[in-house]
């Protein structure tokens, strides 16, 4: 065992098969109630739509079913297990109040449908909610009804669509810098637009002189992310809104990033139009092994009118409810109101910090990333001079000349014991390494990730095939990936094992 | 601030190590007069006993377990066996990330893959993804999915397909430059076969239909698909309700199933997070969006899964993507995983039979004092009830029995007048269907308040 690596020790992991393997007729994990209605025979009552039998699905005991789900649950590392890196994704501690009062049985077991006169509990959750997102951006409405980011960028987008119409003609293009998530162009191409590329400058921000050349009267919008990829504060956002606003376009800003600026400096007052949030970053949801996130669409009071139906609404009579008669609305990009059970958790999150606590955390987190900044520059490449907010991004190039590839670095990482960092994104810098620590890291925490990672250089330069074959202390070592995509095996089959489990 | 894990010694050593006298320093970068120089107008820091006091009385002011509940429309109430909390807040799931790296994320992967493999199963299609936002996203992704297979741009949507479903794939099929044909349903609730026949162009990508549709008719699906491929569309098939495949038939005869998860687990949380599926043939898998998680092997050959075919996806696509969608639904995922696990083979019919029972009953019930429409054609935990009085009134009466009634439908199908739709499950007990039927009596009956269901 190498002695350097202080965070983690191997110990005993439990194998685990897949639950098909451990299923045999007649094994039973559940007792319904007694039936008391009569019975019914399905063929008789649904004649020849009734189903003959469920195939392969697993027959088990509760205790396996316990037995199976934790085994495999510890060949997860997640925020609670230590450090999380992933630049961009802010993987932040994730409160447990927030799930107590999510699951507490009014908000749990409340039907979407149930009159709004026994609805007033949820609602007013929304409504609250509502109002302390657009407090922290600067904005004038909002809806909650996206379900996750990518949802979020495309509602901010047919607002866009829908305000450009309104005013005569919804326009062609959106303008995206090189440095943005791939879900932007993906956003925009799925709103109708053709997706029209804008370069970086040397200290990767928006090159002014290029959007000045590529504004027009074709451009609908510009979407930016601010603190952008790189995790730079776009320093002449300000100039950037003025040019797109100048030829009547409008500023999107994807809000990714929102953990930088909560408290500090609100969106609506540097001049963006229409921004998203991530409950699932800036505002502590469970990212739950990919999703359910939640990305609701801040907007200026232009874009009101068009807001997806319903809005939550005070009524006459005081109480609140929903208003559907919104003849400009885009329409629905969700089924009922969005997810709910996020508002509550981002809501439990907001009270819980204060506008006291909203500040330091994010003080806290821009900290953390310049600290981790300061004590690898040098051991890494740091491709920009510009000061980093909440996430500081290097390069391998001073590990390439051994041959060794931010992705390996990365695979190293966990025999030290931690998450690796986001890699190879964003795609302006060759050889990226994103780390984003986040507000929930001790300095101890940090100082053993900052240990690893300079050990982890030494061993480039000293032991380059250690950190090219990495990681050795892991249940299964580096999978074959090629073989996954050319012959695809996407479900169990009783017959078709390729591999044998362990 | 309790979530934060620094002594103000610790801040002060790290300003020093960056070389710096105060935090304000690092945001220099934001122009000062953008800066906001006011604190913001939320309250202070709440202690988690008063958090906990405040959501408590927003969930007393939210109708819930303590009423007898038949409302369905897309949103199902069942029982939640209690090892999936149990099992879904062990921190390694609900604190981890999408699994990029798997060598430290085989728990998700593993549990995703078992996942896929359930509902190809159940849905009896041959490949799965690993989850989407919800039903009615899935429902949409999968039309613009047939567009892409078949290079067609329209597509024909029954008018008993869930209105919000529809509402949905109006709202990105504009852009997209997709029109939508809607097609009437029969008096037995199934879609209208002859007029589907006739909307169908050369144009036309794919029929959407959903069984059992939004009335709980089971549609007859091989019919509609013999009529959709004899023209060269594809059909996709939505399931709002996901129990109804314990005993329903398999839309096989589909080339896209697009499912809501929420009956497996889930909980109403008026109204998500929930967990959307798409399913379909392995030949259009390079179409389908979302997700995937395959298996392969370590360099010893050791059996483990990766995130798969993600050429895709956005993160590499970008602008030509299959999808703009980055998150998927894997706790919610999670959840029906560990239902259905529950439940199992056997499980599953018997949970699904008992549904049918309720409703059958509840049909013979209501029949007797209102007037159950859509006869004819199976239906699994839904039915539509006609009365004299606008059923927005009868609701409001039932309100103070404890019952929330069934879902006024003028808003979405103003053609049938003063109808609401009701939905039974392994929850609702005999005692409240009787209460119920009563109540919609024309003539006056005692009001009676029906004690709480089955615990939840």
């Amino acid at each position: 065992m190498n002695r350097k690596i202080k965070k983690a020790t191997t110990h005993v992991i439990q194998n685990e098969g897949l639950i098909f393997e451990k299923s045999s007729p007649g094994k039973k994990g559940y007792k319904l109630p007694e039936l008391d209605v009569p019975e019914v025979n399905p063929s008789q009552v649904l004649g020849n739509a009734a189903r003959a039998d469920l195939g392969n699905m697993p027959e088990v005991s509760e205790i396996e079913i316990i037995r199976h789900f934790t085994r495999i649950s510890t060949w997860n590392y997640g925020v609670d297990t230590g450090l999380y890196p992933l630049g961009s994704c802010t993987m932040k501690y994730n409160p447990r109040i927030n799930e107590i009062v999510a699951r507490l049985d009014g908000l749990a077991n409340a039907h979407p449908y149930q009159p709004e006169k026994v609805s007033q509990g949820a609602l007013l959750i929304l409504q609250a909610l509502r109002k302390a997102l657009m407090e922290i951006c600067g904005m004038e409405a909002i809806t909650l009804q996206p379900a996750a980011g990518a949802h979020g960028e495309l509602t901010g987008i047919l607002l866009v669509r829908a305000y450009l119409q309104s005013q005569g003609n919804p326009r062609k293009k959106i303008l995206i810098p090189d440095s943005a998530h791939g879900t932007n162009p993906a956003t925009a191409a799925i709103a109708g637009y053709e997706v029209e590329n804008l370069k970086s400058n040397a200290h990767g921000m928006v090159d002014i002189p290029s959007l000045e050349a590529q504004m027009n009267e074709d451009v609908a919008a510009l979407m930016v992310t601010n603190p952008n990829t790189v995790g730079l504060f776009e320093q002449e956002i300000h100039k950037v809104a003025e040019i797109v606003h100048r030829k009547g376009g409008l500023v999107y800003m994807d809000g990714a990033n929102m953990n930088a600026l909560v408290g500090k400096v609100r969106p609506g007052d540097f001049g963006i139009d229409v921004m998203h949030l991530n409950l699932h970053k800036t505002f502590s949801t469970p990212h739950g092994g990919g999703g359910p996130g939640s990305g609701p669409v801040a907007c200026k009071k232009i874009m009101e009118p068009f807001l997806p139906i319903p809005v939550v609404v005070t009524k006459k009579d005081g109480t609140l409810g929903f208003d559907y008669d919104r003849p400009q609305s885009i329409g629905r990009v969700r089924a009922f109101y969005g997810n709910f059970g996020m508002h509550v958790r981002a809501l439990a999150y907001i009270m819980a910090n204060g506008r006291d606590g909203l500040v330091q955390t994010t003080e806290d987190a821009v900290l953390n990333a310049n600290y981790i900044r300061k004590k690898l520059d040098g051991v890494y490449e740091l491709p920009y001079s510009t000061p980093s907010m909440h996430e500081v991004v290097f390069s391998d190039h001073k590990q390439t000349a051994k041959g060794i590839k931010t992705g390996d670095i990365a695979k190293r990482l966990i025999d030290y014991g931690f998450h690796p960092y986001t890699v190879s994104f964003p795609m302006i810098v060759h050889g990226a390494l994103m780390i984003e620590p986040t507000e929930s890291e001790s300095l101890e925490e940090m100082d053993l990730f900052i240990d690893a990672m300079k050990n982890i250089a030494e061993e480039c330069e000293n032991t380059p095939e250690v950190v090219l074959s990495a990681p050795h202390t892991t249940r299964i070592g580096r999978l074959d990936e090629t073989r996954a995509a050319r012959q695809p095996i996407l479900r169990w089959k009783p017959q078709a094992q390729s591999a044998k489990g362990d | 601030m309790r979530y934060l894990p620094k002594s103000p010694t610790d801040r002060e050593l790290m300003l020093r190590e960056i070389g710096i006298r105060s935090v304000d320093e690092l945001f220099a970068p934001i122009p000062a007069e953008y800066r906001l120089k006011r604190e913001l107008d939320i309250a202070p820091s709440m202690a988690e006993a008063d958090i906990l006091d405040w959501f408590r009385q927003r969930a007393a002011d939210t109708a819930a377990s303590g009423y007898a509940n038949f409302l369905g429309a897309g949103a199902y109430h069942h029982y939640r066996p209690v090892v999936i909390d149990t099992l879904i807040s062990r921190g390694e799931f609900f604190t981890a990330y999408t699994p990029y790296q798997p060598e430290i994320s085989q728990g998700t992967l593993q549990a995703i893959f078992e996942f896929q493999t359930m509902i190809c199963e159940l849905t009896g299609m041959e490949v799965a993804n690993a989850s989407m936002y919800d039903g009615s996203t899935a429902a949409t992704e999968a039309v613009l999915m047939a567009a892409r297979v078949t290079g067609r741009r329209s597509a024909v949507v029954a008018r008993s397909v869930h209105p919000e479903y529809r509402e949905v794939l109006a709202s990105y099929a504009k852009n997209q430059g997709i029109p939508l044909a809607e097609v009437p349903f029969l008096e037995n609730g199934r879609v209208n076969a002859a007029a589907l026949e006739k909307a169908i162009t050369d144009g036309t990508a794919c029929v959407l239909i959903q069984s059992p549709n939004f009335f709980g008719t089971i549609e007859d699906v091989a019919a509609v698909a013999e009529i959709a491929h004899r023209k060269g569309a594809l059909l996709v098939v939505a399931i709002a309700e996901a129990v109804s495949l314990g005993i329903v038939k398999p839309p096989t005869e589909a080339d896209i199933v697009a499912m809501e998860a929420q009956s497996f687990g889930v909980p109403l949380s008026f109204g998500g997070p929930y967990a959307g599926v798409i399913a379909t043939k392995e030949k259009f898998v390079r179409q389908m969006p979302g997700r995937l998680v395959g298996q392969t092997v370590d360099k010893q050959g050791r059996r483990g899964f990766v995130l798969t075919l993600s050429t895709r996806e956005q993160h590499i696509r970008r602008e030509k993507a299959t999808s703009n969608i980055c998150t998927n639904q894997a706790l919610i995922a999670l959840m029906a995983t560990v239902f259905m696990t529950v439940y199992g083979r056997e499980g599953l019919k018997e949970l699904a039979t008992q549904n049918l029972a309720k409703t059958a009953y509840a049909v013979e019930q209501f029949g007797k004092t209102a007037k159950v429409l859509f006869q004819g054609a199976p239906r699994f935990n839904e039915f539509v009830v006609q009365t004299s009085k606008d059923p927005k009134t009868l609701n409001g009466r039932m309100l103070k029995q404890k019952i929330i009634g069934g879902l006024p439908l003028k808003k979405f199908y103003p053609e049938l007048g003063n109808a609401s739709l009701w939905c039974c499950t392994e929850l609702t007990r005999r005692v409240a269907i009787e209460a119920a039927a009563t109540a919609l009596s024309p003539q006056k009956a005692k009001p009676q308040v029906v004690s709480t269901e089955v615990a939840q």
